[in-house]
């Protein structure tokens, strides 16, 4: 996956986002303290903001030209997007969450409701309402529905953040086993050193809605503290 | 109670719950119109929505006179065209319920449709959801106790309204008489009794379609 964002401007709160960038990999991490900008970033990418300026293109396709005014609508960039809180339809049951975004192709067998529920351990959910599913099995089915839209790039907001940690530990399990099974890329955004360095092959770490360091996990989170770990 | 009692009655329920009918798809997707973000005009057709709440319901239905008169604008075009007089008619008595009642039903359901998490629209919208399938798969049923309720509301105004009413349908025994326009005459009349009767009818009515309004409100949101 190729994903260029050239002269990025955003206003936020107290600061702008501001990049000029490629990004290249299979599952790339967003790293950074609150506030920093990382979801927004993830919205600019969904089509869900607009930047001030900018260009954005994934792979060949472009997504976003403001000079050019061109601004593909969100439902055809084909970007999975899994938010912080899952964001499920509450009205639904998990099999309609699922099928929610599937509807608009053919899924190829490897995309099919019942496997990717076998994949994600969601299967003896699909009949259940999402209010009296757990919080991790709400992000297990927000991961799934929007794996079964069989996006060519899949946004990854702190999805395993709400987890206790032995659910951490499965859930991070259940997303290298979706990595190794779909091969899409990913954008990973996540405060912890840990997913990050047991998932994703390359790095941003943002502050203040700038790229303050890039580059490969295990070389940035080399240095551990006390605290746990520090970035180089 | 007398047999021109139950035809009032009759006459009130059927042209009440016929305006609510004919106004729900419209005040529905205003409502939600008026829920998204800022566009243009979007301040003047909230104030024109609300007009009939704040106008006195005698000068809402003057203008609706004019327009419906046969030399008015709408009046002469369906007379012309379709053959159908308004004024004075029964037809008259539902369009003056439905302008009256409009406001209610689309402040209600526009409140309900702004409590809908907007995350859910854009999840949707990354799911490839255009927006009208957004408005009948998600905003729809998420906002549903909120129309219900404001579609309740609208009903209990349509079966009390006056003042528009007299005005553009007058108030012809068997024809366009309500239950509101018949209390106002039988106490003209000095038939107490008679009004009493009616009172007792329209409160219940009223009553009935507020607590159900109130209750399909207060109702705790079915999680699946």
């Amino acid at each position: 996956m190729k994903l260029a964002l050239n002269n990025i401007h955003l206003a936020l709160g107290s600061f702008p986002l501001e990049l000029d960038v490629e990004l290249e990999g299979q599952v790339i991490a967003i790293y950074g303290p609150n506030g920093s900008g990382k979801t927004s970033l993830l919205d600019l990418i969904a089509g869900l903001r607009k930047p001030g300026s900018g260009f954005i293109q994934l792979d060949e396709v472009v997504l976003e030209d403001r000079e050019g005014g061109r601004s593909l609508p969100p439902q055809q960039r084909g970007i999975g997007y899994v938010p912080q809180d899952g964001a499920l339809f509450p009205h639904l049951s998990v099999l309609g969450n699922l099928t929610y975004g599937s509807k608009r192709r053919n899924g190829s067998s490897n995309f099919a409701v019942g496997h990717v529920a076998e994949i994600l351990e969601i299967a003896h959910l699909l009949k259940a309402g999402v209010g009296a599913i757990s919080g991790g099995e709400k992000q297990r089915v927000a991961l799934a529905r929007a794996l079964l839209s069989q996006p060519r790039l899949l946004l990854l907001d702190e999805p395993l953040a709400s987890l206790d940690e032995k659910l951490r530990g499965k859930g991070l399990n259940l997303l290298q086993r979706v990595r190794a099974e779909f091969s899409i890329p990913m954008l990973y955004v996540s405060h912890s050193p840990e997913e990050i360095a047991a998932i994703c092959d390359h790095l941003i770490h943002l502050e203040y809605g700038r790229i303050v360091r890039r580059g490969d996990p295990g070389e940035l989170f080399a240095t551990r503290t006390a605290g746990g770990f520090d970035v180089k | 109670m007398e047999h021109d009692n139950w035809q009032i009655i009759y006459f009130t329920l059927g042209v009440s719950i016929l305006s609510t009918i004919l106004i729900l798809p419209g005040g529905v997707l205003l409502a939600w119109l008026l829920a998204r973000p800022r566009w243009m005009g979007k301040s003047f057709v909230e104030t024109v929505v609300a007009l009939p709440l704040v106008v006195p319901p005698v000068a809402t239905g003057l203008i609706l006179l004019r327009l419906f008169g046969r030399r008015g604008i709408l009046g002469a075009f369906l007379e012309k065209n379709l053959g159908i007089d308004i004024v004075f008619t029964w037809r008259a008595v539902v369009i003056a319920l439905g302008v009256m009642s409009f406001p209610l039903l689309v402040r209600t359901s526009r409140v309900a449709f702004e409590e809908i998490d907007p995350r859910l629209e854009e999840i949707a919208r990354t799911l490839g959801a255009g927006e009208t399938r957004i408005f009948f798969t998600l905003a729809l049923p998420l906002a549903a106790r909120g129309i219900v309720a404001g579609t309740m509301l609208a009903f209990a105004r349509a079966l009390g309204e006056f003042g528009a009413t007299i005005m553009v349908a007058g108030n012809i025994p068997g024809k366009t008489s309500t239950i509101a326009l018949s209390i106002y005459q039988y106490v003209q009349l000095s038939q107490d009794g008679a009004a009493f009767k009616l009172l007792g009818v329209s409160v219940l009515m009223a009553f009935a379609a507020v607590w159900t309004s109130e209750f399909v409100l207060r109702k705790r949101p079915s999680s699946r």
